[in-house]
Order: structure tokens, then C-alpha cells, then sequence
């Protein structure tokens, strides 16, 4: 097979001899590899490649989507493509106008974490396992470790021709507790855009989560009911992705009458400290890039401003269509699924509280921190802590079973009333809508308090 | 294929080329209109060798380059888990249906109409309703070869029809949604425009319930947001091999209440889950997991099964491209007597779930669930009294499913993994907002 380059030129070329309202192509060549424990031992270790495009054609406002491996017949898939979206349309096309942009960017890292040698990889994930495993009343262990280096090359019918290259690694750590029929257990995600070395010497981090699952065995869970609640940069950073960060995704809103007069621009959602970012402009975190899936360049978008409702993501249908600019938040998981409007980067920028005047200001809540997981149906959100503790009289106090928290956007934003100065973005875990999952993407926060706090329990 | 086995065999002792090819068309419906026609075709290869007693595997999508995809295996086999397992030798399969040519032959217009339709049934019970509907067609063929001779191959077609509709008032929002699949064309849409227009009916006065202990109606949607993942990974062969199932070293034991039971079942026909051998050649069975309360079986493949010295159930399944591992195909809880009107009639005050937001986010392993009731009804004095607001439900399957007060007597397939009946138990914690 020819290389990748040459087969993008031409496709590029393919899409000139078709008609429709727009016509964008994706090419793409990725290698991976996974090791994955399940206790003491070594579950699987594997490498894939996989190359792969698609088409997606605009005609009358309706789009066409044809994602292939073979690529054989590529003139084929784009007749394909126009064919299909003349059944889909019905209406006027709309796309925010961007300048054709031709350029090539290379990945951050200039080693390639996926080529690395795979006894190097196993030899750092053996030393943590070594050290979970050290601890007493331990059951068990997970690991899963994936990384991948990507090439993509992006052409439209506009004139967009871009390359670019980038690489993700993620790490998550499990350690499971058990004590007769009691099961607890504590995870780390972590996560970089490529460097291998940001998930080296963890080791005290390692043995602490191991220690702290143990502990778990015999805390107390929390009677549910509501609570002020402290949380930690990770767990905030994961309460604004889900509980806010979805919401100002336009694709949610552009075409639902009733949600665009909620989420009207100007209004107030929470205290004037609150300030709310989405960026993809950030070198070195995951949800980084230089042109979204659309060709759209980057940008670094307010979506909270002192309080305020200012901003939202988008994609070039959905800016059009609701007469705002284009920020470049279209991305797609892989060739196999249509660009659609994500976070990159979402984090609440710092205050002035420091750590102990949030806690020691608090007569009675809860102190949770870490993630362990989160979902939103766009007013509701759930998200839940991997460890919890309760603040008495100002101070830290007994440990709590891990806690799910759930409340109700428009309300839990003006609820924050203390936030802190010391901000961390958590690179762990990826983002799911759809069935596009798990995105790259960080998230980040200060410590805040949350007033008012509906927590599960018995 | 044959050449890639061929080729591995020169440098291991076992090998195993595993294919999948796949034709999928997804018609998609957003804000009410029709958005979105897709086509995707998709092919990978995965072989899996044993070299020098011990697992390699990779994957590609390129079956031409069929040198770098071996010597990929081979790189991996240096550390791969020590094999425990034989390769199944040539064997016959159980004749499972799961594929209905027509489904290839239905086309794009009539997905469209089915669509549209769809949706006009629920806007014409609810005009201010926003609706997204996908409608879905499938083709998937499987070819497994061994370096032991052994060989299978099938195909399986799908098609899906689903609905999610959201109605806002302020800032409140309702959230509603049915979705059905099969092997065979669903050319109806009527059986989910009604579902959902049953829960709009429902869901159309708000009710208050008060933060305690209440006895609570998972009706089958509602059980599969809440309680099936836990049972999932509790009767998983490797998490019982791990310890770290609390019912690992229970068979045979009274664990949950006599009225329970439930099986994995892959050989109904035209059900999405059915297949004739899982992804390592091992022929289908229907295995009980749970009889009269007391723990039957776990699910295995055959690494897995080698350990804990048992045979495979047929349940290694490869997941995004990985090596197989135990999963539940399709699971089946037997339907009892109650019917849902006399559970509501038997509650004083409680609630009907019928989706669970967030519980499969806790620990899991221990059985624990918690959420935020996305859509719910309260009951009160024997009726249904309407839809239930911030409201979050926590409880443990272990303690829950230990007394349940009633099993129904309808059942229904939810998602095309799971066919279950209503369930009735007698408390759960319950906070609210009100």
C-alpha cells in the first residue's frame, strides 16, 4: 500500500469531482499498544495498527457520514457519501465561514511512547504492582495501561489540507480491599499527551492508594441527606466538566427552543468569583490541539465569566446556526465517527482562598476527593468522590466510604461559595458522549465548597 | 487469513486468526428532523499465538501486512500470561438464528419513514417534545481459525430502533426514551412510541417524596440502570478467580431470595446477544447463574477456565479489539407472578425507577449502587401519582435482592442483553429535595 500521504492527496483530489454544499475527508494511521494486570500477573499485552477514513458530506443542511478501512475504492466512498446526504437534507446548509488552512503539525513529544520497547513499559508497571501488592489485607490489583501515536490528515472541499500528529497515554491503578463480604476499593487515573515520564515515579502515590483501600474496609458510609461539600482540584475539575462543561456544548442547545433561552448568553449562574474555561491552547495537556476535526483552529473560550453564562463550544454547523464564532471543539474519537462538539481542556480559574480557610471555615460537611466517575443528562449531573471524609468544627475528621453526589446545574453553580487558589488540571480518565468514548481531555479546579449538596447514602 | 496462520505457525507453537467485518448503516434523527445518514464499514484481524508456553496478540486492520502483524504477536509473547488453555479442535455448534437477510434489504427511505414516524407519534401526544431517534441496520461476520483445525464462522444481522425525547418547562427538564433491537427488521414503531407516550402519561404531574427508607418498583429499564453491572461483574469467572466476587466462594449457596432466578442465555433465536460460539471457537450454552436464589455457575473463557479448573462457558468475548475475556452475552431473569398493578396497589409510599442516572459509578464490586432517579414515579396509597425530582436512591444489591417481595409477571428485553421482568423490593434508601 502506498503511504498514508499519498493516498490523502488522492482523496483530496476525489472530493473536487463531487457536488454537494460541503464535502471534508479524514484519513488515519495509528499504532497502538495495552498492558493490562488483573493481580499479580500480567492479564494481556498487545499492539494494533489500524489505518482508516471517512467522508461526510453537507447537502441542504443534511449530513452523510461514510467511515471505511478499505481503501480501495475511494472515489466509491465519496459518491457514497453525496448520495446519502441528498436524502438527508432538507433545509438551507449552514457553516461557520474559516480560512482554508494548509499546514502539517507534529507531535508534542518527539518520542513516540507507542515504539518505546514494551519490557521498559511492563518494567515501571511491575514496580507498582510490586508495591500494591505489598500491602496487607489487599485482594487484588487492576492496571491498565494503553498509549497510542496517531496520524491524521484532514482535507475539505474548501481547501483545507492539515496533518497532524499526536499521542496520548493513559495509566489507571486499581487496589481492592476485601475483609468477609466487605469489597472496597481506590483508583488513580492518570494520564499525558505523549510523555512517558509523567507517569514514572509514582510510587508513593501507588502505595498510598493500596493503604487507603484497606482503610476503607472499616470506615463508616455517610447517612445521605444534604451536605456542604468541600472538593478537591481532581473531583471539582470532574463536578465542572460534568456538572457545567456538557451543558455549554452547543450541539445540545442549537436546535431545542426552550434549552437556548435557558443557556442565554448574560446569565447568572454563579457567584462573581466563578470563572469557567474551556481551552485546547494549552501545550502539554491532552485535550490540546492546533485545528479541531473540522480544520477549525484552536482557541480558548470563557464559558463563565464573574458569574455570567458567556460562552459555548462549537462546531461550524452549530456556531452558524446560532450566529456565534466558531472555537474549534469538533473532534472526533476516531475515523470511525463524525466530528461532534467536545471539550478540550475545562477548568475553573483560581481564587483567593487558600486550602485551610475553606476547611477551617466549615462547620460540618464533607471533604471529598478524587474521582471514581460522573454522568450528566444536561440539568442533572451525578459525579462520585474515591475518598471522603468528614469536616468537623473546621477540622478534618474521621474517613467516609466513597460518596456519589448529584444535583441540579442551574442551581449547584450559585451554590459554590468558596474558591480556593490553588488550581491542578488531572489528566486521568476521557470523556464519553455518545458512543465517542473515552476522548482525551483534562480537567482541572481549585479546592471549592459547594452549599447545599445532595449526597447518597443509607 | 490462512496465510497469516500459516505464517504464525512457523513461529509459535499454537496460533489463532480471528476476523470480524462489519456493515452498519445508522440513520439519525435530532431536534425532530432527520440529521444524519451514515454508512460504515469496518474489518480487523486479531491473531493470537502461544509461544514458548506463553500469549502474544495483536491487531490490524491491514490483513496485507501480515508480517508486522506477527511479528507484533511475537514481540508480545515475551511477556504475555503463561497459556493454561488448548485451542478448541474442530467441533460442531449448536444452530443458533441470528441472521434475517431482510435486514440488509430494508432500505434507507424506509428507515427514514420509521424514524418519522416515531417521532410523530410522540409529538403528537406532546408537541412541545424535542426528540432525537436513530434507526440502525447491521451486518456482522465472524470467521475463527486455529492452528488445531479448529474453524467457525457466522453472521449476524441487527437492527435497532430508539427514541430519546426531552420536554423542558423552565429549567426543569423530563427526560424520556425507549429503544428496541433484534436480529430481524423491526418494521413497527409503534410498540416504542407507545412505551414512551406511557411514560410522558406518568411523568405529566410532579410528586414529592420524603428522605427515608422506601419500598421501590425497578420496572426492567429500570433494572438495568441499576442493578445489572454489579451481578455482571459478581458472576464473572475472573473476578470470582480473583477473590474479588462477594460470591465467589458462595455456589451452591442461598445468597439471594428464592424468587430469583437467572441464566446467560446466547442461543435464542434472532436475539442481538445470540451467537452459535463465542470468540474463541467454544459452542454457545445457556448457563444458570442463579436458581431458586442460590448461586449456580460463573461465566467463563477458556483461559479463565483453565485456572479455576472448569470448562468454558462460552463466554470469551473480545472488547474494542482485545484479548477474550469472560462476559455475559445475554441475561435472562425469570418472570414471577405478581403483576406490576398489584405491586403498586401494595405500597402505601414509594417509587417506581424507572431510570437510574450515575449507579454504575460506586463500588461496583461490593455490590453497592447509587444515583440520581433521571425518571421515576411515586406512589402513594396504591397509585402512581407522578414524576419524582432530585432524588437520589442508594442500596446494595446483596441486602436488596435478598428479600425481594415480588417478581413480575411480564417480562421484556431491555437493550437487547438483558430480558427481565419488574422487580419489587421492600426498601431502599431514598434522599430528596422533594
Amino acid at each position: 500500500m502506498p503511504p498514508i500521504e499519498v493516498i490523502g492527496h488522492q482523496l483530496a483530489e476525489a472530493l473536487n469531482r463531487y457536488s454537494a454544499d460541503y464535502i471534508e475527508a479524514r484519513l488515519e494511521q495509528s499504532q497502538t499498544s495495552h498492558i493490562t494486570y488483573r493481580g499479580r500477573e500480567l492479564e494481556s499485552i498487545g499492539r494494533a495498527t489500524t489505518i482508516g477514513g471517512n467522508v461526510r458530506a453537507m447537502i441542504r443542511g443534511g449530513w452523510s457520514f461514510v467511515s471505511f478501512n478499505n481503501l480501495s475504492n475511494l472515489p466509491g466512498r465519496v459518491e457514497l457519501a453525496v448520495k446519502q446526504a441528498q436524502f438527508a437534507g432538507n433545509k438551507e446548509s449552514k457553516l461557520a465561514a474559516v480560512k482554508p488552512v494548509v499546514d502539517t503539525v507534529l507531535s508534542e513529544t518527539d518520542k513516540n511512547p507507542v515504539t518505546m520497547p514494551l519490557a521498559e513499559k511492563k518494567q515501571l508497571l511491575d514496580e507498582y504492582n510490586a508495591l500494591i501488592w505489598h500491602t496487607p489485607k489487599l485482594q487484588t490489583s487492576i492496571i491498565g495501561y494503553g498509549d497510542s501515536h496517531k496520524k491524521v490528515i484532514f482535507a475539505s472541499s474548501s481547501g483545507s489540507y492539515i496533518e497532524q500528529e499526536r499521542s496520548d497515554i493513559t495509566l489507571r491503578l486499581s487496589a481492592i480491599a476485601t475483609e468477609g463480604n466487605e469489597v472496597q476499593q481506590v483508583a488513580l487515573s492518570l494520564g499525558s499527551s505523549g510523555d512517558f515520564s509523567s507517569i514514572q515515579g509514582l510510587h508513593q502515590q501507588v502505595e498510598q492508594m493500596a493503604r487507603r483501600a484497606v482503610e476503607l474496609l472499616s470506615a463508616p458510609q455517610v447517612k445521605g441527606g444534604e451536605y456542604t461539600v468541600v472538593l478537591d482540584p481532581v473531583l471539582a475539575g470532574v463536578f465542572t466538566h460534568e456538572a457545567f462543561g456538557h451543558l455549554s456544548e452547543a450541539d445540545f442547545v442549537y436546535e431545542n427552543d426552550r434549552l437556548r433561552e435557558i443557556m442565554t448568553l448574560g446569565k447568572k449562574f454563579g457567584s462573581s468569583e466563578l470563572n469557567i474555561v474551556d481551552s485546547a491552547t494549552i501545550a502539554g495537556l491532552r485535550g490540546s490541539y492546533k485545528y479541531d476535526d473540522e480544520g477549525v483552529p484552536a482557541t480558548k473560550t470563557y464559558l463563565i465569566r464573574e458569574g455570567k453564562l458567556v460562552g459555548r463550544l462549537h462546531s461550524r454547523e452549530t456556531a452558524a446556526r446560532m450566529k456565534e464564532k466558531p472555537t474549534g471543539n469538533a473532534r472526533a474519537i476516531n475515523y470511525r465517527y463524525p466530528p461532534i462538539v467536545r471539550m478540550t481542556n475545562t477548568y475553573i480559574e483560581p481564587g483567593s482562598a487558600s486550602f485551610d480557610d475553606i476547611i477551617g471555615d466549615t462547620k460540618e460537611g464533607i471533604y471529598a476527593k478524587n474521582w471514581y466517575g460522573g454522568t450528566t443528562s444536561m440539568e442533572m449531573f451525578t459525579f462520585s468522590a474515591g475518598e471522603a471524609y468528614m469536616i468537623r468544627h473546621g477540622k478534618l475528621a474521621e474517613a467516609l466510604r466513597p460518596v456519589v453526589l448529584t444535583g441540579n446545574v442551574f442551581v449547584t453553580l450559585n451554590h459554590i461559595d468558596a474558591i480556593g487558589n490553588d488550581l491542578k488540571m488531572n489528566q486521568g480518565g476521557g470523556c464519553g458522549k455518545g458512543e465517542q468514548v473515552p476522548l482525551p481531555v483534562s480537567n482541572g479546579s481549585p479546592h471549592i465548597r459547594i452549599r447545599h449538596c445532595l449526597v447518597g447514602g443509607r | 487469513m490462512e496465510n497469516i496462520l500459516t505464517q504464525a505457525k512457523r513461529v509459535a507453537e499454537e496460533a489463532e486468526v480471528f476476523m470480524v467485518t462489519s456493515e452498519e448503516t445508522p440513520v439519525q434523527f435530532e431536534a425532530n428532523h432527520l440529521k444524519h445518514i451514515q454508512s460504515k464499514q469496518n474489518s480487523s484481524i486479531a491473531l493470537r499465538i502461544i509461544r514458548q508456553g506463553r500469549i502474544g496478540y495483536a491487531t490490524t486492520t491491514e490483513p496485507s501486512n501480515y508480517q508486522s502483524l506477527v511479528n507484533n504477536a511475537v514481540e508480545t509473547a515475551h511477556f504475555g500470561m503463561p497459556a493454561k488453555f488448548e485451542l478448541p479442535p474442530p467441533t460442531s455448534y449448536p444452530p443458533v438464528e441470528a441472521y434475517d437477510p431482510d435486514v440488509e434489504s430494508v432500505s434507507v427511505e424506509e428507515m427514514i419513514r420509521l424514524g418519522e414516524e416515531l417521532i410523530a407519534t410522540v409529538r403528537g401526544h406532546t408537541p412541545d417534545i424535542v426528540c432525537e431517534a436513530e434507526v440502525t441496520k447491521g451486518v456482522i461476520s465472524i470467521r475463527i481459525i486455529n492452528s488445531r483445525g479448529g474453524q467457525a464462522n457466522y453472521r449476524k444481522s441487527i437492527f435497532s430502533l430508539g427514541i430519546e425525547g426531552n420536554l423542558i418547562h423552565n429549567t426543569d427538564i423530563l427526560f424520556v426514551g425507549e429503544s428496541e433491537s433484534s436480529c430481524h427488521p423491526l418494521l413497527e414503531s409503534k410498540a416504542v412510541a407507545q412505551a414512551v407516550l406511557h411514560q410522558l402519561e406518568l411523568a405529566k404531574n410532579r410528586a414529592e417524596v420524603s428522605s427515608q427508607p422506601l419500598p421501590v418498583i425497578f420496572t426492567p429499564n429500570g433494572v438495568a440502570s441499576a442493578l445489572i453491572l454489579p451481578l455482571m461483574t459478581a458472576f464473572n469467572g475472573k473476578t470470582v478467580l480473583e477473590g474479588a466476587s462477594p460470591i465467589g466462594n458462595r455456589l451452591g449457596q442461598q445468597v439471594f431470595d428464592k424468587k430469583l432466578w437467572l441464566w446467560d442465555d446466547p442461543t435464542i433465536a434472532y436475539c442481538p446477544g445470540s451467537r452459535p460460539c463465542d470468540d474463541e471457537g467454544t459452542p454457545s450454552q445457556r448457563t444458570p447463574l442463579i436458581e431458586q436464589g442460590k448461586v449456580a455457575h460463573f461465566l467463563y473463557d477458556l483461559q479463565t477456565a483453565a485456572l479455576a479448573h472448569t470448562r468454558s462457558t462460552g463466554n470469551g468475548s473480545r472488547s474494542r479489539g482485545g484479548l477474550p475475556a469472560p462476559s455475559p452475552t445475554a441475561f435472562i431473569i425469570a418472570p414471577g407472578t405478581t403483576t406490576l398493578d398489584d405491586m403498586v396497589n401494595d405500597i402505601k409510599q414509594g417509587l417506581v425507577i424507572e431510570h437510574l442516572m450515575g449507579a454504575g459509578q460506586g463500588n461496583i464490586l461490593g455490590g453497592d449502587f447509587s444515583g440520581n432517579v433521571l425518571l421515576g414515579y411515586k406512589v402513594e396509597s396504591g397509585k402512581i401519582v407522578g414524576r419524582v425530582k432530585d432524588t437520589m436512591v442508594s442500596g446494595n444489591i446483596y441486602q436488596l435482592l435478598k428479600q425481594i417481595t415480588a417478581i413480575g409477571s411480564d417480562v421484556k428485553w431491555v437493550g437487547g442483553f438483558l430480558q427481565t421482568p419488574h422487580i419489587y423490593c421492600p426498601r431502599l434508601s431514598v434522599a430528596s429535595k422533594g
